[in-house]
């Protein structure tokens, strides 16, 4: 590629990442960050022990557990045998491949996406790469950040690369200023809505327009975090001031005249005037509404004050077959208002939702206001130091006043590996990314929303519109 | 890895879109620590009941796709998490091939590097397969990596693409791994020019 031939934010990153091209275009990509969890990483650390391999950058790795870890009373150990033994094995692999570990108790633990940025360990331009799909998540500070499987994982802990062929460019673009009640994870459930759940499938999203840049990093990261819903592995956002202000200080971020070395080469980062895009959608903020999903993919979604949508003007027999089921295992009838569902949980975290500034919304709209009768509602910040300033603003107080149950970090309803789960029919308001069949329980019913619309239908007992709520 | 050459086998029809990797195998069967024995977690909620019993409309309950080997779906294969427990539940099953419209960047990736090969056929194509795979027992599908052609019980060839690199991979039951130490003295290269042109990329440690 020439030097002068205008570049995306993408093309730059992997450009500065390419080890070496083979005949066919595969790359070998030099990889800046690796994070590693519980769940996807005891295969790849027995494949490097059976083949007698080292980790060639511990330096640049980190692990955590998040997944399976309990939302009360950890001090006390892991109840769970499958989950406790999926612990301790990343608690003795880190040892004997000298990982740098956070553990379970330290107030740094938390979500793997969420502490990342948290303590600048995600940084602007660099490649990351996590078992886990919503490593899309560090994209917002302008990384190339996507998950990969367990035999990549171990690939990158033996060569700190990966083979990949280059994606295409997809660019997103929302303009306008966002409507009163409204957060970022509506504009994102709202471009899920209109591209689909496959409409990002080979290329990297880069989100753009004035609706992305006026948000602040959580938003921009509860975007980039589901990129991966509407099948991009990846969604970056070109790093600016909201971003240095965001990354300046953290622990593990550049210092001094390091930082000043850092900001000259972040700023070079961003896409040129002329750059090509293989792909464009624009969506207009002033469209975007409080969103509910309904069905059991992401880009079954509709407005608040919408209805539940039927199988007229769907002629595809695979896609009637799909949409009925959905209406089936969901329990719903074409035509219902969606401000009609009654809700049974309410869950408030992930690594979607689960930072400072979700739980803020969540109690500005839970204060002076009780948790309906019947409702359980859960509260799980994304990490300790969350937690920890909740609780130092207020925030953990008003929610438990509410009636919300006050829980330690870690990924929990948002998949139910811990004890969190919702029972077969119960239908739940939840702050996470995925709506599958028996993702949050086996039976259970998830709706996808925001963390404002989530304490709305904790405080009214079904989903409401939270710009009627005040 | 197990190399892939040539296989033939009975096809399962599952004509669903966006078969995402949670149905593939929910997450409660992720707490293990080996890659093996999830094949009985295949598809769990599509084919048991509450009760752990199984559900006879479903196609892998079914003779002879109990033994099938290959699947064959709609579009958007795979979608969701980054869990390899996916294809490792499908290899543990014995489905060594799924063709389908399209599938999940993720998905895709990972049935490679267990000598799973995705086929990406047109959507009208994978009708006539799934009906072919209909007609039962005899409804036996070919697929011949080297030469690039699903063969239908009637004998009609059809074409697919595969990038040659991860076809030359498969071939021969290739590890990433080893390929890639190959390029040993590129990637010490890298990492000098890195420290020397990026001394502020912070290192970790706890």
């Amino acid at each position: 590629m020439s030097a002068s031939k205008p570049r995306t934010l993408f093309d730059k990153v992997w450009d500065a990442h390419v080890v070496e091209r083979l005949e066919d275009g595969t790359c070998i990509l030099f990889i800046d960050r690796h994070l590693v969890h519980e769940v996807t990483s005891p295969q790849a650390f027995e494949g490097l022990r059976m083949a007698g391999r080292k980790l060639r950058r511990p330096d640049l790795t980190i692990a955590v557990a998040d997944h399976n870890i309990p939302t009360l009373g950890r001090a006390q150990g892991i109840k769970e045998e499958d989950s406790r033994i999926q612990v301790e094995t990343l608690e003795k692999n880190v040892v004997e491949f000298d990982v740098p570990y956070i553990p379970i108790l330290d107030d740094r633990q938390g979500i793997v996406h969420i502490i990342g940025p948290e303590l600048g360990i995600s940084l602007p331009g660099q490649t990351l790469v996590c078992g886990d799909s919503h490593t899309s998540t560090h994209g917002a500070l302008g990384a190339l950040a996507f998950g990969i499987g367990t035999s990549e994982v171990e690939h990158v802990m033996a060569t700190q690369t990966l083979l990949q062929s280059p994606m295409k460019n997809m660019r997103v673009d929302v303009s306008g200023g966002l409507p009163f009640g409204t957060s970022a994870k509506d504009v994102v459930l709202a471009i899920i809505g209109k591209i689909g759940t496959a409409g990002g499938n080979g290329h990297v999203i880069e989100f753009t327009g004035d609706t992305i840049r006026g948000l602040d990093m959580a938003g921009r990261m509860t975007v980039s975090n589901m990129t991966i819903e509407a099948g991009a592995r990846a969604g970056m956002i070109a790093p600016d001031q909201t971003t240095f202000d965001y990354v300046q200080g953290r622990d593990y971020a550049p210092k001094g005249a390091a930082w000043d070395q850092a900001l000259a080469y972040w700023k070079s980062l961003p896409t040129d005037a002329g750059a090509v895009y293989d792909k464009s959608v624009f969506l207009t903020a002033a469209d975007i509404a409080p969103m509910v999903t309904w069905g059991t993919n992401p880009e079954a979604v509709v407005p608040v004050t919408g209805v539940v949508p039927g199988l007229d003007g769907v002629t595809d027999e695979g896609a009637r077959t799909q949409r009925a089921r959905m209406l089936e295992y969901m329990g719903l009838t074409p035509g219902q208002k969606m401000t009609d569902l009654k809700v049974d949980v309410v869950f408030i975290g992930s690594c979607t939702n689960g930072r400072i500034e979700d739980l803020r919304a969540a109690a500005a709209v839970a204060k002076g206001r009780k948790v309906a009768s019947g409702v359980r509602a859960l509260v799980v910040p994304g990490s300790g130091l969350v937690k920890k300033q909740a609780e130092q603003e207020g925030i953990a107080q008003i929610l438990i006043d509410s009636g919300f149950e006050w829980r330690e970090p870690c990924c929990s309803m948002c998949l139910g590996m811990n004890p969190d789960k919702i029972s077969a029919g119960q239908r739940c308001a939840s702050t996470s990314n995925r709506n599958f069949e028996g993702r949050q329980g086996i039976g259970g019913r998830t709706h996808l929303v925001s963390p404002s619309m989530a304490a709305a239908a904790a405080v009214t007992g079904h989903f409401a519109d939270v710009r009627e709520l005040g | 890895m197990e190399k892939f050459t040539v296989l033939t086998g009975a096809a399962a029809p599952l004509p669903l879109a966006n078969v995402d990797t949670d149905k593939i195998i929910p997450a409660r069967f992720l707490k293990t620590i080996k890659r093996s024995g999830l094949g009985v977690h295949l598809f769990d909620a599509l084919r048991y009941d509450k009760d752990g019993k199984e559900r006879p409309d479903f196609v892998l309950n079914q003779e002879p796709y109990r033994k099938a080997e290959i699947l064959i779906a709609h579009e958007n294969f795979g979608c969701g998490s980054s869990r390899e427990h996916a294809p490792w539940a499908l290899l543990d099953f014995g489905i060594k091939c799924v063709i389908a419209p399209d599938f999940a960047d993720i998905f895709h990736n990972n049935c490679f590097k267990n000598g799973i090969l995705p086929v990406r056929l047109p959507r009208a194509v994978c009708d006539q397969l799934i009906d072919d795979s209909k007609l039962g027992g005899n409804a036996r599908v070919t697929v011949d990596l080297e030469r690039q052609v699903v063969i239908r019980p009637n004998g009609e060839e059809i074409r697919f693409e595969i990038d040659p690199f991860r076809k030359h991979l498969l071939l021969n039951g290739l590890d990433d791994i080893g390929q890639t130490m190959q390029h040993a003295g590129a990637l010490d290269g890298y990492e000098a020019k890195r420290q020397a042109e990026q001394p502020w990329q912070p290192t970790l440690s706890v």
